[in-house]
């Protein structure tokens, strides 16, 4: 189910401003990938690359080569809809849909898109979702019960529910703790490590303890200025990353010297 | 994408391949058949209001191009002498004087009203006291109408003739007052409560914009509170008021049924705002003669309409104006 | 970049500020210019309820003298001179007919005009379009009548009177009110939403239509019932393309329809009738009488759609957790 992406000469732009210049990197499958650094620097612009969000706001564009799996997701023939589906995002806020109940919300990406589906497979995909989400006991009594009622941390698993019962290859995570307690951050992230087996993940977050926590692999982005684009400044295994990165600037980052 | 719930075993190829299954479908379709009507229906508003400008000057062209004379043969109520501009001018003024006199009323009443409902009342009422307010333009103009003829009409008489007998030398208030009181005045008063809402309304959001920090600022050096609304609000919300003004002034304007049924008409490029049988204004005439018009008087009426149109339309979009640029400035939305 | 565009304004304001706060010792004068100012102001929301209460006071104690079931369920057919018969049926059913049809004609118009200006407007057109629909919004109701007529009389040639007419005449000002609440109803989904849908690989339209509009579904329908609540009121396009007529006719494609607005303006306009010295079956102000007991029913109309409007706003918007 996981799938490898290979960015090359990736340059990201908001009408004619670059935000994120010349990003190359691989990712692997079956791994988490965390993506640090300073506020502004575009690690959560790159990350909307990967499943073409980013182009969603207007005049917002990318240029350069983002390969899954052979296919170049910025080819002309591709779908940035079907792009989506292949891979799935969890935003920062948890955004479970308030119209919806608990289950209509994991079976959304399948309603919204005027699917057929059996009962019994809506209650399997539902249940399997669920759990995949570790929240399956928690909710299994209120499945019909708005999403909306639930604690955040509790929104946030419905949310990763919701993505991956769409079946992605690929999970986006765009600092998907910052809004949760620490109980409730811990949970995500002991569904992170548990995630990995299926998906390949890719996560932004603010948080050094988190990267180092959940990650195998961590990437560093930096910005020389305002006004100037970020750029990606290494990438590694998150254990060298955190005990001796190649670059001066990661290892101040990391030490807390700025950002 | 399969929506089984099993999962694909390991290592098994997926059953399409990304490529296949990321290339644009059907759905891709339906997305641009959906941004296109959306789009046309965005167009629609443009072409109906061109549709409607091209409409009216088709229609009244007939009443431009035949000669004077000719319009006066066929229409009783054409003037023997002036033409279609001396046909409108009077109606022109008349509709103007109406439309001023309910501004001049009605504009400080309804900042007074803003400013009590924002500033002055308890928060908790404030609500429900607007609603009061809004009530006011949820009646029917035909019920405006009656009510100013059978009801207000009589009453205001005395009014009339106070203003007559003390204020009389001034021309505004030139008398006899009219008994009953089917005047311009009269009119005034009923579209001046009729505007008075939508200019409330205006004055009261934009004064509930005001900077919390300049009213603070101003409260926490010791200003009353009528030196807080000097000082902060009313410098705020300047353009504010007087984009309302113009927006209740383009609903004065063209308002038919109040002065259709109130105004006893007349013809005359007269201020005195007390007596019966001066004025008229457009859109009441045109409700008056229209369903008895033969094809001239409804080219006629048509054309006078055109002018109506242009001129709430300057006045509107004046307002319009008035309102962005003031966005612009304020940052406020 | 807000506070630094405002900043022009502040000093002025701040410096009439200073300069009067500087000059304290003027207490009393400053005190009671306070209260005038509490008492002048009170007193012009004194004087706006003067109107409104007086209009319902004479709508509903004249109103209330004719207004039973016979009034509402007869036509004026037949109806002569001071007769102490006639009702409004015909009225009442031309008027919803006329409505309901000038809805039909605005609704998809003024939700798809909505959707475009805040899913898809971008650049000169979005703007012109919204630029438009304000100007739209101050059209002259007449002026949207003598629209139609010319519309019409282009097809059917002069003197037409449909019901239809008066449905395209007050879509006219139905339409930049629909597109005006409905983008504001559209504009308060919050962009997660949608988002959200994005990245489940659903494609923009079905994000639209499954998403934005179930979520933002009661306030459109709030819109759309005050729009409706607007125009029902409308009695000088109607007067003029709609015409006026005693009978019942449902059918809004052919010939004349009496409204509600525009029969009461015909009572008012027939004025007294006078009555043979000693006529036992004649009521010198039976036009008066009907006019203000239909002037009762409209009001009521409206009010009622109000009122809908108001309960679907409260027990149908989504229970938003947050």
């Amino acid at each position: 189910m996981a799938k490898r992406i290979d960015v090359s000469d990736l340059n990201i732009y908001y009408g004619s401003f670059l935000a994120v210049a010349d990003v190359s990197m691989t990712i692997e499958p079956r791994t988490v990938t965390a993506l640090i650094g300073p506020s502004g620097c575009g690690k959560s612009t790159f990350l909307r690359t990967l499943n073409r969000m980013h182009e969603v706001i207007p005049g917002a564009r990318a240029e350069g080569k983002v390969v899954m799996d052979g296919v170049d997701m910025y080819g002309s023939d591709v779908d940035p809809v079907a792009v989506r589906r292949h891979v799935g995002m969890v935003f920062q806020r948890p955004n479970p849909f308030p119209t919806m109940s608990i289950a209509e919300n994991v079976l959304a990406g399948v309603r919204l898109n005027n699917k057929r589906i059996s009962k019994g497979d809506a209650q399997d995909l539902v249940e399997q979702s669920l759990q995949g989400a570790n929240l399956w006991n928690e909710v299994k009594d209120r499945l019909d019960r708005p999403g909306s009622g639930l604690s955040g941390g509790q929104q946030q698993r419905l949310c990763i529910a919701r993505a991956i019962a769409v079946k992605p290859q690929v999970l986006l995570m765009d600092e998907p703790c910052s809004a949760l307690d620490p109980i409730s951050t811990l949970a995500i992230e002991d569904l992170i490590a548990e995630l990995k087996d299926d998906y390949t993940i890719v996560i932004v977050t603010h948080n050094m303890q988190q990267a180092a926590r959940v990650s195998d692999r961590t990437g560093f982005f930096n910005i020389a200025g305002t006004g100037k684009p970020g750029r990606l400044i290494e990438i590694d295994d998150t254990s060298t990353i955190f005990s001796s990165p190649h670059e001066q600037a990661t290892e101040d980052y990391i030490s807390g010297r700025f950002g | 994408m399969s929506t089984t719930p099993t999962r694909r075993p390991e290592g098994a190829e997926p059953s399409l391949t990304p490529a296949e299954s990321m290339t644009h479908g059907r759905a891709s379709l339906a997305n641009r058949a959906f941004a296109r009507l959306s789009t046309a229906s965005g167009v629609t508003i443009l072409a109906l209001l061109a549709a409607v400008t091209v409409f009216l000057v088709l229609e009244a062209m007939p009443a431009v191009t035949t000669s004077p004379a000719e319009l006066a043969e066929r229409i009783s109520w054409f003037p023997e002498a002036g033409g279609i501009l001396g046909y409108v001018g009077p109606l022109v003024f008349g509709t103007l004087l109406a439309a001023v006199l309910a501004l001049l009323i009605g504009t400080p009443l309804a900042i007074g009203i803003a400013l009590f409902i924002s500033h002055y009342a308890p928060r908790r009422l404030a609500q429900g006291l607007g609603y009061l307010v809004d009530l006011l333009a949820a009646i029917p103009s035909v019920v405006y109408g009656l009510w100013g003829s059978l009801v207000l009409a009589p009453r205001i008489v005395p009014v009339q003739d106070f203003l007559a007998q003390y204020l009389g030398w001034i021309p505004l208030f030139d008398g006899p007052a009219a008994h009953p009181a089917r005047t311009v005045f009269t009119v005034g008063v009923v579209l001046a409560v009729m505007i008075l809402p939508i200019i409330t309304a205006v004055c009261r959001e934009v004064f509930l914009q005001t900077p919390r920090l300049h009213e603070e600022a101003a409260l926490a050096l010791g200003a009353t509170r009528l030196e807080v609304i000097r000082t902060a609000v009313l410098p705020f919300a300047r353009s504010g008021i007087i984009s309302a003004a113009m927006l209740g002034l383009g609903r004065a304007l063209g308002e038919t049924m109040a002065v259709l049924m109130i105004l006893s008409p007349g013809f005359a490029y007269s201020f005195a705002l007390l007596q019966a049988g001066q004025h008229q204004t457009i859109a009441a005439n045109i409700a008056n003669q229209f369903p008895e018009a033969n094809t001239y008087g409804v080219s006629t009426l048509i054309a006078t309409g055109l002018v109506l149109f242009v001129i709430t339309l300057a006045v509107n979009m004046l307002a319009r104006w008035i309102v962005s640029r003031r966005a612009e400035f304020s940052g406020a939305n | 970049m807000a506070t630094v565009q405002s900043a022009p304004t502040r000093p002025a304001a701040d410096d009439e500020l200073r300069r009067q706060l500087t000059g304290a010792g003027l207490e009393p004068s400053r005190k009671r210019a306070d209260r005038l100012m509490t008492v002048v102001v009170t007193l012009a929301f004194a004087v706006a309820l003067v109107p409104l209460v007086s209009v319902s006071w004479t709508v509903i104690s004249r109103g209330l003298e004719r207004f039973d079931l016979y009034f509402l369920t007869v036509s004026m057919r037949g109806v002569f001179g001071g007769m102490d018969a006639g009702g409004i049926y015909h009225a009442i059913l031309g008027t919803l007919l006329i409505t309901l049809f000038a809805a039909l004609i605005s609704v998809p118009i003024g939700l798809l005009c909505a959707i475009y200006l805040v899913e898809y407007g971008r650049g000169r057109l979005a703007k012109s379009v919204t630029f438009f629909v304000d100007v739209m919004t101050g059209i002259p109701s007449i002026v949207a009548g003598l629209f139609a007529y010319a519309l019409f009389a282009l097809f059917f040639g002069p003197g037409v009177r449909l019901g239809i007419a008066g449905s395209v005449a007050l879509s006219v000002l139905m339409i930049p009110v629909v597109v005006r609440s409905c983008e504001e109803m559209l504009r308060l989904v919050p962009n997660e939403l949608r988002e959200a849908s994005y990245a489940l690989g659903v494609p923009k339209y079905l994000t639209i239509l499954k998403v934005v509009l179930r979520t933002a579904i009661a306030g459109i329908a709030t819109g759309v019932m005050l729009a409706i609540a607007r125009v029902i009121g409308e009695t000088a396009p109607l007067l003029i393309v709609a015409g006026t007529v005693d009978s019942i006719n449902t059918n809004v494609f052919d010939g004349r329809m009496m409204t509600l607005p525009v029969y009461i303006f015909g009572q008012y306009r027939q004025g007294n009738v006078s009555c043979v010295a000693g006529a036992t079956d004649c009521i010198p102000t039976i036009n008066f009488d009907r006019a203000w007991a239909a002037a009762l029913t409209l009001i009521l109309i409206v009010m009622a759609l109000n009122l809908i409007a108001r309960l679907i706003a409260r027990f149908f918007a989504p229970k938003a957790g947050r």
